[in-house]
């Protein structure tokens, strides 16, 4: 296998995280973020870039346990909250979901993850209202990429600190950056149901898929050159495949075109439009 | 002679020209005792302006609602502005303007726009068709911007043309993080206008933007080199700045005195291959003149 690094500057790119977190929250006139605060590493390391551009006191945590969460998810949720300094609200979820579920008897684990996932992220924008604050994103580009997310779930935010960094980048950057050691080495999990682990589900390691990815999507290898480099080509194929296929939860959704400006067509301007 | 250098590097509002020529002319009173002040790329209207390019055009003249205070500060210093300008045929260029006593004394349309990768220039902005060096009164300068410096052959025009003073001016997105102390970008404009510098025994300035557009973002680390390629100053990154640099002049003379690159360049021999490249490349080249 050949020697690919994916090692960044820490530093370099808690300065410019945090740099972008205060520019694109302060010049649409908020100064506040709410997020959810799941207990694992990518929604610490979104909360500490958060506290350190925005100030604690400006950071609103949400804790949002169903009934079968593990209770470690909420301690370690509260490591970070008592680490940092930020405001906190637990608002459990089984109320909301369990109703719809009871009327629902096929339900699946697939359905009642991401409707789980779709009830949290009703709270972090009703408590945006409240707080008056933008919903923080904390999803990694390699869940963006293999679309190991859900739509309007976790992956609704305003913005998105940690979208450009692979999970083993995102790693990097939360022990530089103090993240508690027991969030650091527990295997990731959306903790959706019981026992249930990324890597468990996915069928492969971050470490591995990572290094894929960043030689695929960063690099521009072609399948071929990835498998000469030394991976499974049963493996590339199929991570391409996932790449492609979830590529309708990254773009915005077509509108059918009749006239002659149309919005995501040709009708272009950023998000910072007069800012 | 001695020429007070002032580089800008600041941070725009998106499509907000009033806004932002409030902030040149507020820079135009922190910039003490400096005899030219270089703002960056589109300077006054911000970089990714998409469908806003018609929207925010100047044109640099005296009757320009834009240009006239700019105009106005230039009696007292020499500036160099970035911005949209839309001609009399209408089309919208990605220029530069080198205002002094008042004056407009050159403008430059970007000539080479970058519609590659997250670059969508050439969608929006018509292409510039003249590298032209210009005299000043601390002596002949050569402007590009952004790409153009990307391309090995403006520069080099510029020097033949007479430019002893190169002013790069950028709003180049950071990217391409790794364990290095700086992103990919930032090191290769440092590395190409140090090259400049050494190659074309020119003093060599570059002032690029800060801030942040959506999830863009630009490093600022504005640059000087002198004409042996000794970096003479720089910017921070990640911040607003005005870095000023005194440049003695003199060191033209005793640069090419111990190092006479310009003296023997053959540019006879240049053009007779050039000629002889672009015939042999007709029907195969890029069709692109």
């Amino acid at each position: 296998m050949a020697e690919i690094d994916l090692n960044i500057n820490t530093q370099l790119a808690r300065t410019i995280l945090t740099g972008f977190i205060r520019s694109e929250v302060t010049r649409v006139g908020f100064q506040r973020v709410v997020l959810g605060l799941s207990g694992g590493i990518d929604s610490a390391l979104s909360c500490y870039l958060a506290a350190e551009a925005l100030g604690p006191e400006n950071v609103l945590a949400i804790r949002n346990p169903y009934k079968t969460s593990s209770p470690e998810s909420l301690t370690h949720a509260q490591l970070v909250i008592d680490a940092l300094g930020v405001q906190s609200t637990t608002i459990e979820i089984t109320g909301m979901v369990d109703p719809y579920f009871e009327s629902q008897p096929d339900i699946d684990n697939i359905r009642k993850g991401n409707a789980m996932a779709r009830a949290r992220m009703l709270t972090w924008y009703d408590q945006s209202a409240a707080f008056g604050g933008l919903v923080l994103g904390t999803g990694n580009k390699t869940e963006i990429l293999l679309g190991y997310t859900t739509l309007y779930g976790d992956s609704a935010y305003a913005l998105n600190p940690n979208g450009d960094l692979y999970k083993t980048q995102i790693r990097q950057l939360s022990r530089a950056m103090g993240i508690p050691e027991p969030i650091l080495n527990k295997p990731p999990s959306a903790d959706l149901w019981l026992g249930q682990t990324d890597e468990g589900e996915l069928g492969f390691t971050y470490e591995e898929v990572d290094k894929l990815l960043y030689l695929l999507v960063d690099r521009r290898y072609t399948a071929a050159e990835c498998v000469e480099a030394g991976f499974k080509e049963a493996f590339v194929k199929a991570v391409i495949e996932r790449v492609r296929r979830n590529h309708f939860k990254r773009v915005m959704p077509p509108i059918a075109k009749l006239t002659n400006r149309t919005v995501g067509y040709d009708f272009l301007y950023l998000r910072d439009w007069g800012t | 002679m001695k020429l007070n250098l002032a580089l800008a590097q600041i941070d725009t509002q998106l499509g907000g020209v009033q806004a932002n020529l409030e902030k040149h002319l507020d820079y135009v009173k922190q910039a003490k005792g400096a005899d030219l002040l270089i703002f960056p790329e589109l300077s006054l209207t911000g970089y990714l302006l998409q469908d806003l390019v018609p929207t925010v055009v100047a044109r640099p003249r005296a009757d320009d609602a834009v240009f006239k205070p700019l105009l106005q500060a230039s009696k007292d210093i020499d500036l160099i502005v970035g911005f949209t300008e839309e001609d009399n045929r209408h089309r919208f260029f990605n220029s530069s303007a080198y205002l002094s006593g008042g004056e407009v004394l050159h403008v430059h349309r970007k000539v080479y726009l970058p519609t590659y990768g997250l670059f969508d220039e050439g969608r929006f902005w018509a292409w510039g068709d003249s590298v032209r060096a210009f005299d000043t009164r601390f002596g002949r300068v050569g402007m590009l911007i952004c790409e153009d410096f990307w391309h090995a052959s403006p520069p080099y025009l510029l020097w033949l043309d007479g430019a002893d003073l190169l002013y790069f001016i950028s709003a180049s997105p950071g990217r391409g993080i790794n364990g290095e102390d700086s992103l990919e970008s930032a090191r290769w404009v440092e590395h190409v206008c140090q090259a400049y510098a050494s190659l074309f025994t020119s003093f060599v300035a570059q002032t690029g933007r800060t801030g942040f557009e959506d999830g863009i973002h630009y490093w600022g680390g504005a640059l000087a080199f002198d004409p042996s390629g000794e970096l003479l100053a720089k910017g921070p990154h990640y911040q607003e700045a005005l870095t000023q640099v005194e440049l003695d002049l003199n060191e033209l003379h005793r640069t090419r005195a111990r190092l006479p690159l310009l003296r023997d360049e053959r540019t006879a021999l240049t053009h007779r291959e050039l000629t002889r490249i672009i015939n042999k490349d007709i029907g195969g080249g890029d069709g692109r003149d």
